[in-house]
């Protein structure tokens, strides 16, 4: 039985993520129609709470919304609480006062959606949280090889890239472990988190080995801008080492599939050619980001769910704010 | 003038290895002496009722806040929140706003302390101008003013010929340095342990090595130097060879470990509290076993608390935002029982480590109950049951991860100078 809130993969069961898969594909049909609505959740309010811009995640979730005639509220805010001088419980607390009956939290910082759910009456669905889990991705990325494999059991599914800063990755780690297949990472080195193994993967360095025998092989987006020169050397070193192309592909099985969870680097860790055509089915993910979604919202919001137990009124406190937090260094 | 004679107690004397049923009399502020059946004749009585009677207990690193941020805490709220927890003297460190650096402000704590506190402050002052880690203190100034030591604490000096003239000068003030061991370019930005826990959360590490390194270089400097160092907080297994190898080199280095770095684990952190935010962050259980055997050996001298008061909306921020640390004073007898309860240490050690040991370091009166000694001392009850509610506590802060828990043992009474300062069922008793 799905809680709540979908805060992460680590949370739920296999069957949990095979009700979510079998509502998707009842959702897809949807989006064939030439009236793409139901009046599933008229009347409900859904807010799009993002502290981190992703234009793709936000729109997939508001068009699932509005297809499901829900009422869906973006609700940008940018820097961190401190820099606005505004806590989260505070912006948890403002949003609860509007009485929504999902809110939907993307942030930079890992469980900021966990201590929002602590606060807010209203279920949360994570949707990214710094390097911990974006569950809707890593239940798209298991609809989209269903689809095209027609099962997850005994796949091997092989995951290349910056381990270490991933919620993509971790999810799926816990999603393909939990669903029978086995699941490989590879990386360089300063990308493989410490311990990446007692998630129960096997890691690798090099990328011939890692896809071996793959079925799927999920390539990473690179933040190039942040991390060249500080965990790779340099972009044109890290596409030939761990960028995927057909002659690398080779190693994999000859059906294998190549996913990647956008917006792709082309010529870093996708071959140009690699991107747009099979094996690519980085377009099927995004056309089942929205299916997913719509199953995620109906499942958690469409559903009558009893009060959360504990609400966690946050006390407050009448300490002056406008003391400065100075001082030298830390403690 | 006063008499006060504590009967029917356990006394716990370190100092003299001393663990017997016997009285202890206290005569205007100092200890007579402990022995069995003395006349209550012209005294007061306190009847210890089966508790232990121990010196008492000195935290050798706190952060108080006075001056700057008293929102946070102050020295009457901390001074409330150290009697109440068994402690009857402070070492408060630097990072007031201003920082400790110059005699006034050394000074003004004093002063303060003098008026506000029921626990006996000293203070702690900067080792570097500022704690910019670039220019030393005036060491012999600070000193004279009252200072007992010095340290940049969490702004560890990264300039090691620095450090190494820091070192060098303190020799001058027969006074140690306290050092935060932590190389900050490897810590980078890491928040908790580096290790499977940290992976599974996805939050940036902080590696044992950013210890490791820091308490080697420093162990290096006080061969160098021949200065007394002392590392704060040791929270990995790797800094306890470091330390112990030292130790049999003959260089002149102690050590601490707090409360929560032996009983609390990364597993901890798994829900995101941010009052599980520490620095140095809370570690594997391996490192935790290896700290409760260095302790138990004697690798590590004292226990000390790092109690750093935040204000709640400080710390309802995303978890790599929220300022480190968490409260100490009023749980860590509490939760270091544990110590006791396991085997780990014996109750004569235990108080070695939280009273005898410190005032020996540190070079403080008490730490005894040897007669002509000031009568600091706590009573303390093994067995009493309590629950902990950070925001029923005598600290202004409430960051706590023990807040609602079940306790077991607690300070029943705290003495300070020969006055009753602290009863459970009283409170606090302002002097």
């Amino acid at each position: 039985m799905i809680g709540r809130d979908i805060l992460g993969i680590e949370d739920l069961s296999r069957s949990d993520i095979e009700l979510i898969l079998e509502t998707a594909e009842q959702m897809q049909e949807i989006g064939t129609r030439e009236v793409k609505k139901v009046p599933t959740l008229r009347g409900r309010t859904l807010i799009n709470l993002f502290f981190e811009p992703s234009t793709r995640t936000q729109t997939s979730f508001e068009i699932a919304g509005k297809r499901l005639a829900a009422d869906v509220v973006n609700f940008s805010v940018s820097g961190s609480s401190v820099s606005k001088r505004e806590t989260l419980l505070d912006t948890a607390k403002t949003l609860d006062a509007m009485d929504p009956d999902l809110v939907i939290v993307r942030h930079r910082v890992a469980g900021v959606p966990h201590r929002m759910a602590e606060v807010l009456h209203a279920p949360v669905i994570n949707a990214g949280d710094g390097a911990h889990e974006h569950p809707s991705q890593a239940l798209l990325d298991m609809l989209t090889v269903m689809e095209q494999k027609g099962r997850i059991e005994g796949l091997t599914v092989t995951i290349v890239g910056d381990i270490a800063h991933s919620r993509v990755a971790r999810s799926n780690i816990y999603g393909f472990s939990k669903m029978g297949a086995e699941v490989r990472v590879a990386g360089p080195p300063t990308m493989l988190p410490a311990d990446i193994e007692s998630l129960g993967v096997k890691a690798y360095t090099n990328l011939r080995e890692a896809i071996d025998g793959a079925d799927v092989v999920m390539a990473l987006r690179i933040q190039m801008e942040r991390l060249e020169g500080a965990c790779f050397p340099s972009v044109r070193e890290y596409a030939s080492t761990f960028g995927l192309d057909r002659a690398k592909l080779r190693f994999a099985k000859e059906d294998a599939i190549v996913m990647h969870p956008g917006p792709v680097n082309r010529g870093v860790e996708l071959a140009h050619e690699l991107a747009d055509h099979r094996p690519s089915v980085i377009l099927d993910q995004v056309r089942n980001g929205v299916a997913l979604r719509m199953a995620l919202l109906y499942l958690v919001a469409g559903r009558r769910k009893p009060d959360r137990s504990s609400t966690g009124e946050a006390q407050t406190q009448s300490h002056d704010r406008t003391q400065e937090n100075a001082g030298g260094g830390g403690d | 003038m006063a008499r006060l004679l504590i009967r029917n107690g356990r006394i716990l004397d370190p100092s003299q290895d001393l663990d017997a049923d016997l009285d202890c009399l206290i005569e205007d502020g100092r200890i007579v002496g402990v022995d069995a059946e003395i006349s209550q004749e012209g005294a007061e009585v306190l009847d210890a009722e089966g508790a232990w009677i121990a010196p008492g207990f000195i935290d050798v690193h706190s952060h108080l806040r006075e001056p700057g941020q008293e929102y946070k805490e102050d020295l009457a709220s901390g001074g409330m929140a150290a009697v109440a927890g068994g402690f009857t003297q402070l070492a408060c460190m630097a990072n007031t706003n201003p920082a400790n650096d110059d005699p006034s402000v050394t000074k003004y704590i004093l002063d303060r302390a003098e008026k506000d506190s029921p626990a006996k402050i000293r203070p702690i002052a900067a080792a570097t101008r500022g704690l910019k880690g670039h220019v030393m203190t005036e060491m012999m100034a600070l000193r004279d003013a009252g200072a007992v030591a010095f340290s940049d604490d969490g702004a560890t000096i990264m300039d090691a010929s620095v450090m190494r003239r820091v070192l060098e000068y303190s020799t001058l003030a027969a006074a140690p340095v306290i050092v935060h061991a932590e190389d900050c370019h490897l810590r980078a930005g890491g928040v908790v342990n580096e290790g499977p826990v940290a992976t599974r959360l996805g939050l940036p590490g902080n590696p044992a090595a950013a210890e490791e390194l820091m308490v080697a270089r420093d162990i290096r400097l006080a061969e160098l130097t021949g200065a007394h160092l002392h590392i704060a907080h040791v929270s990995v297994a790797g800094s306890i060879d470091l330390i112990r190898r030292a130790r049999e080199e003959g260089v002149r280095v102690t050590a601490e470990v707090t409360p929560h770095h032996l009983t609390l684990t990364d597993e901890a952190t798994m829900t995101f509290d941010t009052n599980t935010r520490v620095a140095p962050p809370l570690r594997s259980a391996r490192d935790l076993e290896a700290l409760r055997q260095a302790l138990a050996e004697g690798v590590i001298d004292v226990m000390a608390t790092d109690h750093a008061p935040h204000a709640t909306y400080e710390k309802e921020v995303e978890f790599t935002e929220a300022p480190p640390g968490m409260l100490g004073l009023e749980t860590a007898l509490s939760v270091t029982l544990d110590l006791v309860r396991d085997g780990t240490l014996s109750p004569l050690e235990f108080v070695r480590r939280w009273s005898t040991n410190p005032a020996r370091l540190f070079g403080f009166e008490g730490g005894t109950l040897r007669p002509g000694s000031p009568a600091d001392l706590v009573l303390i009850n093994p067995d009493r049951e309590w629950t902990y509610d950070a925001a029923q506590g005598f600290s202004k802060s409430r960051n706590s991860p023990w807040s609602g828990e079940r306790m077991t043992g607690r300070a029943a009474a705290t003495i300070v100078d020969g006055r009753l300062v602290y009863h459970h069922e009283r409170g606090v008793l302002i002097r």
